[in-house]
């Protein structure tokens, strides 16, 4: 680990190409080039080809496809011909014109912005390659064949062909919408712009202040957002702690001596699990309605989800206890688990000291499985800021409160930012793009969080620890 | 002689306690999964929700099961579902073997950068880019297949390599050693000595990943609009939230088809609860 950070290289990616230009033999300054030439010319026969093709395919690529995409990210516009019919003098019709599509273009785009990345990097090892190669020849070292080349890929290179497969996956699946995504961040893209039949643009910077600024009346977030942001906190926070502490304590009481049918007891309560989330929030939601069982039962009238009064301070609250019945059978699980693994003796000597079972508890048990589950707490928090169902099942976002709605934010009074998100993409009137600064917000929080506390636990630290 | 009475009867009274208290939450836990199954097996007139704590007509039958398979195309859906399940179950825990075993056994120079790029992709909300992937798929002609289910749910699966990392982690070192300086190479090393160690996490990644399709919704229903092509989840939501009355007509065959998908769960969980509950501490103890 010491050594990692120790060794730090001094030739970076700029270093090493200044070095191939400035000693590389002719063929690798050709290899800048000509992908290829400098391993054609030491013998590397197929490497080198394959360079080559890559090359040309990348190059008719750009000139047949790719270059108009990149024009236009740049350029400042995501098309200009609107579709619609044009009147033909000749014929005396109608005729439809397919105009362009903004969301193509910029689709499109993207793609060849990944395409062009993944081509200078494969540029780079070519050159770097052929730069090799003239190293080893002056120190007289011999050249890998193609044979010995394929066969690094099954030893020392063998995480290339493991990685390959599920990364080509990653970038598809994962990079690219999100890549896309950010961009829309930066464009007029709602629904009045909805492509085909209208274009959007670039608008720089102008839903970022929408979201964030007071100003404008209707056309400023900055009120509705905080609202969102604070309840999303203060629902993760809840939401986690809640689970954890009820799951531990629930987990002691199986786990107490004097206790029989541990097993039955456990199975009650992760039997829950079995019943897909979806189905018991939507029976849960039905329990709860206003005319539901649970005001036939109480014969109240209370509306438990949609109550509105003290900043719908009931529905909040029905929220985190429903999401209590959802989630302690998890912690329960795994809290139970890691019970079995205090090492007895801690027990011994706190029971020797005379302490009583809080006194061991807060001491004991409490501060180890802190220690443990600490990464375990941090992916939870960050799960709950993005528990999309519990909320959308449940009350939908809602209930409707004038606070929010009127200002055209279409948010909610329970809305996390992720269903806020959700509303604004798959609603009547959509707002793409102000979903997807939404959607930044929710990143950089989550990011920071979890990169601080992952830097922080011995996790990253401690990968050797059980070998 | 009377304080060990007196001790043991302290003994029993919080043992008592604690069963009451157990009991009690226990109840609460059951309760709705028992309303969930009595009402899969209700056979009264009425397809609705009952309001009532103790209903009146008690008698029970398999009628809604019947039209859950005569009057819906659940067995349709099932297939789907247990095909996209399984495909994307297989893809997955190979994806995320490969991952992790490249992450935690072998060393290149990239491997912290890898490691760090992961974490903070897993940090983006997967709705932001649902509609971004809908469009995806569009453009390689794919919508309205179970293959574009089976792509989205496999596609980011080395996002989640974590758990199976920190296990591939605790494996000793040294028997590999042998292995290579007996001439064998990576690929090996991997399939003959390191996956039969990890079975638990096997299991553990195949159970998680054959689960996930069965209980989503929201994908499927940005992506698939074609009945037909419905996994069990969308079809069961759509059976009622479709239309107004969908819930008070739909809403026992529901709880039937909830009651099927719920007993496929549970006996997989059943079966395989030991090596759940292994990976999951094996992961949770290694962070």
């Amino acid at each position: 680990m010491g050594n990692e950070k120790t060794k730090k290289r001094k030739s970076g990616v700029g270093v090493e190409l200044v070095g191939a230009i400035k000693n590389g033999s002719f063929s690798t300054r050709l290899s800048f080039l000509f992908m290829g030439f400098g391993q054609m010319a030491r013998g590397q026969i197929v490497k080198g080809l394959l360079y080559f093709l890559l090359q040309a395919a990348f190059l008719l690529f750009m000139i047949f496809f790719g270059w108009q995409y990149i024009a236009h990210l740049f350029s400042g516009d995501l098309g200009t011909k609107l579709s619609g019919e044009i009147w033909n003098e000749e014929l005396q019709i109608f005729e439809k014109v397919k105009g362009d599509n903004s969301f193509l273009i910029l689709l499109y785009g993207v793609v060849t912005l990944l395409l062009i990345a993944f081509f200078l990097i494969i540029w780079w090892v070519n050159v770097k390659g052929a730069y090799e190669n003239d190293k080893k020849l002056a120190r007289g070292e011999r050249i890998n064949t193609w044979k010995e080349d394929v066969r690094t890929l099954l030893n020392e290179k063998f995480y290339l062909p493991l990685l390959t497969p599920p990364f080509l996956g990653l970038l598809v699946f994962t990079v690219m919408p999100l890549v896309f995504m950010v961009l829309i961040a930066f464009t007029n893209y709602d629904y009045a712009h909805t492509p085909p039949g209208k274009l959007f643009d670039w608008v720089g910077f102008s839903n970022f202040k929408t979201l964030f600024s007071l100003s404008g009346g209707a056309s400023g977030f900055a009120f509705v957002f905080l609202r969102v942001l604070l309840w999303t906190f203060v629902w993760a926070f809840f939401a986690t702690f809640t689970n954890y502490f009820l799951g531990l304590v629930i987990a002691l009481l199986i786990n107490k001596k004097g206790i029989k049918l541990k097993a039955l007891w456990r199975t009650l309560f992760v039997v829950a699990i079995a019943v897909p989330q979806f189905v018991t929030l939507l029976l849960m939601q039905k329990i709860l309605d206003g005319d539901g069982i649970l005001n036939k039962i109480l014969g109240t009238n209370i509306l438990w989800l949609a109550d509105q009064r003290y900043f719908s301070l009931l529905p909040r609250v029905m929220i985190i206890l429903v999401n209590i019945w959802i989630g302690v059978p998890y912690t329960l699980l795994m809290c139970s688990g890691i019970l079995l693994n205090i090492p007895a003796d801690y027990y011994e000597a706190a029971r020797i000291d005379g302490a009583s079972p809080v006194r061991i508890f807060m001491s004991v048990t409490l501060p180890y499985m802190l220690h443990v589950t600490t990464p375990y707490l941090i992916t939870q928090f960050v799960g709950n800021i993005n528990n999309f169902n519990v909320i959308w099942l449940l009350t939908g976002g809602g209930p409707v409160d004038n606070v929010y709605y009127g200002s055209g934010s279409q948010a909610q009074s329970t809305d996390l930012l992720v269903t806020w998100l959700y509303r604004l993409t798959t609603d009547q009137n959509p707002k793409y793009n102000v979903a997807s600064v939404i959607g930044i917000v929710i990143f950089v929080i989550s990011a920071a969080l979890s990169l601080i506390t992952y830097n922080k636990t011995s996790a990253a630290k401690g990968e050797d620890t059980f070998q | 002689m009377i304080g060990k009475t007196t001790a043991s009867m302290r003994k029993g009274i919080s043992n008592a306690l604690t069963y009451a208290l157990l009991a009690t939450l226990g109840t609460l836990w059951v309760l709705p999964i028992a309303y969930l199954v009595y009402t899969a097996f209700r056979e009264s007139p009425s397809t609705g929700i009952i309001n009532t704590l103790f209903p009146a007509d008690l008698r029970l039958g398999f009628g809604n099961f019947a039209r859950l398979f005569s009057d819906t195309i659940f067995t349709r859906w099932l297939l789907n579902t247990l095909l996209v399940a399984t495909c994307s179950c297989a893809l997955t825990t190979i994806f995320i073997l490969m991952v992790s075993y490249a992450l935690s056994r072998l060393k290149f120079k990239l491997r912290k950068p890898i490691m760090n790029v992961l974490l903070v992709l897993g940090m983006f909300p997967g709705f932001m880019s649902m509609i971004a992937v809908y469009f995806i798929l569009k453009a390689m002609n794919l919508t309205n297949s179970l293959l574009a289910l089976i792509l989205v749910y496999s596609g980011s699966a080395a996002l989640s390599y974590y758990i199976c990392k920190g296990f591939f982690d605790t494996v000793p070192r040294a028997m590999e050693e042998a292995a290579i300086l007996d001439g064998a190479n990576q690929p090996t090393v991997f399939v003959k000595i390191i996956l039969p160690l990890a079975k638990p996490i096997i299991v553990y990644t195949v159970l998680t990943s054959f689960i996930s399709p069965w209980c989503d919704f929201i994908f499927v229903n940005t992506i698939i609009s074609d009945r037909e092509l419905y996994t069990v989840a969308l079809g069961l939501y759509k059976m009622i939230n479709a239309e107004k009355n969908s819930f008070n007509d739909n809403f026992t065959v529901f709880c039937a088809g909830a009651f099927v998908v719920g007993g496929i769960i549970v006996t997989l969980f059943m079966s395989m609860q030991r090596y759940y509950v292994e990976g999951v501490t094996s992961g949770a103890v290694k962070g």
